[in-house]
């Protein structure tokens, strides 16, 4: 056995089903072994992509995504789909072929520092100098990427080192590391705590964050709520903890959010943070979410408590393992009235379009389209306006709604889609980008045809790179430079090309009819809405 | 400002003083002086920071630092609650004028004069922080030709609980 074959027996030990990669000489020795393997390999078009595949299977999963791509340009080409995961706090393990050990250092033919290059975007890296470390490292790998706070972790192999023989193959059962022992339960004092300011609080509320749903902690959330008619809002990725149309969620918060949750969370007395790292886009002024009131900020990762805005009462744990604890302790709170005054709110901050006839209108689209998706559907949102769109105007029910918070990277929601895809074969999976969003990722219709990968793809078509173009309407007054996206191709010319169905929306007057078609498709489909270039989300 | 001295026992690995320094300036955080060296145990390198900045990047400093997962242990303090010491080698240009007053400088910190030529002489201090600051600071008027440091070494003073 050499080290390549034990790295495909620690992936089948880890239960890993799919490997997303592209291959170079230097990741030859794994591809060569895993064609022993009944794990399913999917050829990506491009690095960038196999992580965001294997970020898309991840949040769907629930396991650490897997992809392998070779050294040098392979390697750096992954980085911003390691860096979009790392935002995100996706569990990632990424492979990457390196050149011979007794070549690193030498400038060699497709050598990159990986490891020097990738470290501020990973949870941690390794670089395989003995094969018989391979088997513990790749046990270690599994468990920093899936525990705590999740993220990727990248492991780098020397081609002579997947070459190499392997005394003796063990997996080990358990992983020892001395430095990392993540906190998994909240601390009783500090849940008493809570407990107490709870009772005591008139206008309590619950702010969700993506580490709710990472934590699989998203039904305790809501019973939780609503046991005691707590009101929730969500930041962008906590976007699915709670169905779109609960009566008690009231939306997503941040400058691109609604009004009447901005406003509920900073009129709040008890604001519950939980899972979420209070940046900069869901929480411009921290000092709204501290003056006045009593924060309690739940997070796995100690760090994020007090990095953006001081906590009053901090509490370190799983989210999951804390509502569990919650969900135990009996208190009565009356928020009645609150709960009034909020729903209020809702009905009398509700922002109102003004859609030019002539166009498709994304938001009235937007929302059509999800309300027509399936109980459990992944919608997965990409970068730009669109992304604002989908955020504002998508109805999650009991589904997932994916998209690149942190990090923001466009081209991410067609390669998350398949990888989603590929993760619940029998769940519907739509993807919604924008023009220049799918141009960054458009390589990937061969995949899904290659490799079979049904998912649904609507273009929002403006002709342009409108978040920008919005932006510099503003901020530059309309000194628009570097947005007009002339010279894109005919969408259904490239569709034919890739034998992909396709269909086109000009305006609303066939919107529900299109839809239907588009859904009721057994596999993949491109759906463009031509909307109004000057359409704003603001 | 604040400043503040992290006592960090980390893994004794390649890579490991990258990443720590990495993580300083990638988060903006002031370094003030790092020295690493080995501990007891050849596994376990001990890294002293000194570092400074508001109370929040200072607490901040020492989250982001035990997220690593090289770092075994942070210890954190402030100067009055260790004992810190600094190493200096200076050299300087003497001549029949300043060689008395030099001496005398000498005589009062107890620094010891390491090596000697014509025209130059090298001193050498282990002291305070503040102690080297001040030999700098009476130097400066002479001439000063060259200055190594290996910046603070610090351990908490000794408690019966230890």
């Amino acid at each position: 056995m050499n080290g390549a074959d034990a790295i495909i027996k620690c992936l089948e030990a880890e239960g890993v089903k799919n490997v997303y990669g592209y291959p170079g000489v230097a990741i030859c020795p794994f591809y060569n072994s895993i064609l022993e393997s009944d794990i399913r390999t999917i050829l990506i078009r491009t690095e960038q992509n196999a992580a965001h595949a294997a970020s898309g299977e991840a949040r769907i999963s629930g396991r650490p995504g897997v992809c392998a791509v070779t050294s040098g340009p392979g390697a750096t080409n992954v980085i911003t789909g390691i860096a979009t995961a790392f935002a995100d706090s996706i569990p990632l393990v990424c492979i990457t072929g390196q050149v011979h050990t007794d070549l690193l250092g030498t400038d060699a033919f497709q050598e990159a520092d990986i490891t020097g290059a990738v470290e501020s975007f990973v949870k941690y890296s390794y670089l395989v100098k003995d094969v018989n470390d391979i088997p513990h490292i790749m046990k270690e790998a599994f468990y920093i990427a899936n525990s705590g706070r999740k993220g990727p972790v990248l492991i780098d192999v020397p081609i002579d080192v997947q070459n190499a023989t392997i005394n003796k193959f063990k997996y080990p059962e358990e992983v020892k590391l001395r430095t990392y022992k993540p906190t998994m339960k909240g601390n009783a004092l500090q849940i008493k705590k809570v407990i107490k300011e709870l009772e005591k609080a008139k206008k309590p509320i619950i702010c969700a964050g993506g580490g709710v749903l990472l934590s699989d902690a998203q039904e305790n959330l809501r019973h939780f709520a609503q046991e005691h008619q707590i009101p929730v809002v969500s930041t962008m990725m906590g976007l699915g903890v709670m169905p779109t149309k609960h009566p008690l969620y009231f939306g997503m918060v941040g400058n691109n959010g609604k009004a009447y949750a901005n406003r509920a969370m900073n009129e709040s007395d008890l604001l519950i943070m939980v899972g979420a790292s209070v940046a900069d886009r869901a929480v411009s002024q921290p000092d709204l979410i501290t003056k006045g009131k009593i924060l309690v900020h739940i997070d796995v990762d100690p760090a994020e408590i007090g990095k953006n805005a001081g906590a009053t009462i901090p509490l370190v744990g799983d989210a999951k393992c804390i509502f569990e604890d919650f969900e135990k302790e009996s208190f009565e709170g009356n928020y009645a009235e609150w709960l009034e005054t909020l729903k209020e709110y809702r009905v009398s901050m509700a922002k109102k379009r003004n859609p030019n006839p002539a166009y498709v209108d994304p938001a009235a689209f937007i929302s059509a389209l999800s309300e027509k998706m399936e109980e459990d559907a992944v919608y997965v949102a990409d970068v730009g306006q669109n992304q604002i769109w989908s955020c504002s105007y998508a109805v999650t029910k009991q589904g997932k709604f994916l998209t690149s918070g942190g990090m923001g990277t466009m081209g991410y929601s067609i390669p998350a889609a398949m990888g989603a895809k590929i993760a619940a074969p029998e769940r519907q999976v739509v993807a919604v980008c924008g023009d220049g969003s799918f141009q960054m990722s458009m390589m990937e219709l061969a995949t899904m045809q290659q490799h079979h990968v049904d998912v649904k793809i609507i273009v929002l078509k403006n002709n342009s790179l409108g978040m920008v173009r919005e932006y510099q309407q503003f901020t530059y007054k309309e000194h628009y430079s570097m947005i007009d996206l002339s010279g894109s191709p005919d969408l259904e010319k490239l569709s034919a090309a890739y034998d992909i169905p396709f269909q086109r929306l000009y305006n609303m007057e066939k919107m529900d009819e299109v839809i239907d078609t588009f859904l009721a498709h057994k596999g993949s489909m491109i759906l463009e809405c031509i909307i109004d270039p000057m359409d704003i989300v603001r | 400002m604040k400043k503040r001295i992290y006592s960090v026992l980390v893994e004794n690995r390649s890579g490991v003083l990258g990443k720590v320094a990495g993580l300083f300036s990638r988060r903006c955080y002031n370094i003030d002086s790092l020295v690493v060296g080995e501990t007891d145990d050849p596994d376990v390198s001990c890294m002293t920071i000194v570092s400074s900045g508001d109370e929040r990047t200072i607490e901040q400093i020492e989250k982001q630092l035990n997220k690593k997962l090289d770092v075994i242990k942070v210890k954190t303090f402030s100067e009055s609650r260790c004992i810190a010491r600094e190493l200096m080698l200076v050299k300087v240009k003497y001549n029949s004028h300043n060689r008395r007053e030099i001496m005398e400088i000498c005589e009062l910190m107890n620094v010891q004069i390491v090596d000697m030529s014509k025209h130059f002489m090298m001193l050498q201090l282990c002291d305070t922080p503040e102690k080297i600051k001040l030999l700098l600071n009476l130097l400066n008027s002479i001439s000063i030709v060259e200055v190594a440091r290996t910046g603070t070494l610090a351990l908490s003073k000794c408690m019966e609980n230890d």
